[in-house]
């Protein structure tokens, strides 16, 4: 395998994970899928960090028995990486934790039944009845005009 | 319609992450940075692995900024979570199997953590990696028993203690007049077990705080409740 399939091989894969994520997040119907959806897209963009500093023939940058290494991988962004993935750790905690409120505040977790439910909470600390909303207002379509008024009168 | 335009999305993140990747040569990194510290590292820190050079000596005040953001992640779980009630109905305790694993564990998992932390100026590891081993280690027992209790208390007064130190020996370094979290004491002989000044010391710190956090955050994500 020569250099360059190499290098695609390595970003593709890393861009794969991030762009399989991305998707996962923004398309994911249940809650629970999202965050392992951001786990994937957190690993993929510490693949293509590593990736970064990835020199063919090179070693990890540690010395052992004295011996320096001729060729070492670049440190930098693997202590970067070290710290992505432990702050990832954290916020998938965190992500967790407030699925779990969410399941335990609705009883599911389905985006879409979230969502609904969520829209009817608004509403009722609004003080707005549900059928007469901005998105749903109420009555059949067209509606009734006033005595006096004619349609499409602003246009001619 | 709201697929179509996720697609688009992804499709677009995909061709922008792949114009940066086609602007980088594979093995000749856009970062100068890199080539300095691996020539320069082992002298001015003195520890074996480059990469806790960079960790610690070169990046203290990030790996300080990491905690922070760590411990914020843990308190606002254990915020949202909230607290549990007495009377909440627990899962079933394992079986046994999984209980006396978990006990024979329970020493090994100690000994690997602090060997990972300990060495992580030589070896592959450090405070970060061995810190969620000793974690892993205090909520073992509570997967096989559910109702253990935890000593939150005890977690709260090591975390502070290791935050508090990692600090405080930020601030020697300033009191001798150097940088804040500049490495101090002797480098000793490259790739010994004391060697490398403070940063073992610091990985420590780290470590203790690391594993303290992760424990109580796992603890109080097994005890959170949901009515079934």
């Amino acid at each position: 395998m020569n250099a360059a399939e190499l290098h695609w091989l390595l970003y593709g894969g890393a861009i794969g994970l991030i762009v399989i994520g991305a998707a996962g997040i923004v398309m994911g119907k249940h809650l629970f899928r999202i965050i392992l959806a951001l786990a994937i897209a957190e690993a993929g963009a510490n693949l293509m960090l590593v990736v970064a500093g990835l020199r063919p023939d090179a070693v990890a940058p540690i010395i052992t028995g004295g011996i320096i290494p001729e060729q070492m991988v670049d440190p930098v962004p693997q202590a970067m990486v070290l710290t992505a993935i432990v702050i990832g750790v954290g916020i998938q905690a965190l992500a967790l934790s407030l699925a779990i409120r969410v399941y335990k505040a609705y009883g599911t977790l389905d985006m879409r039944e979230i969502r609904l439910k969520m829209a009817a909470d608004i509403d009722a600390a609004a003080g707005v009845d549900d059928e007469v909303s901005q998105e749903s207002p109420v009555g059949e379509r067209p509606l009734e005009l006033p005595d006096g008024v004619t349609t499409g009168g602003a246009g001619q | 319609m709201r697929n179509l335009t996720s697609l688009l999305f992804a499709a677009g993140l995909a061709f922008f992450l792949l114009v940066i990747a086609a602007r980088f040569d594979l093995g000749a990194a856009p970062m100068l940075i890199g080539n300095a510290i691996l020539q320069e590292a082992p002298e001015q820190t003195g520890a074996a692995n480059i990469v806790t050079s960079v960790v610690l000596g070169y990046r203290g005040i990030d790996t300080l900024g990491e905690i922070a953001i760590l411990f914020t992640a843990s308190l606002a779980a254990g915020l949202v979570l909230g607290r549990r009630r007495p009377e909440a109905a627990r899962d079933a305790d394992s079986g046994a199997v999984l209980q006396i694993s978990a006990q024979l564990l329970f020493p090994l998992l100690l000994v690997v953590g602090f060997y990972i932390i300990l060495h992580g100026h030589l070896t592959p590891g450090g405070g970060f990696q061995g810190g969620v081993i000793l974690a892993a280690a205090f909520f073992l027992p509570l997967l096989a028993r559910p109702g253990t209790s935890v000593n939150h208390a005890g977690l709260s007064l090591v975390e502070g203690l290791a935050g508090a130190g990692f600090i405080l020996i930020g601030l020697l370094a300033l009191f001798q007049g150097k940088a804040f979290l500049e490495p101090l004491l002797d480098k000793g002989t490259l790739g010994t077990l004391v060697s490398a000044g403070t940063l073992p010391l610091l990985y420590l710190a780290v470590g203790l705080k690391v594993g303290a956090e992760l424990a109580g955050l796992l603890a109080n994500l097994a005890d959170s409740e949901v009515d079934q």
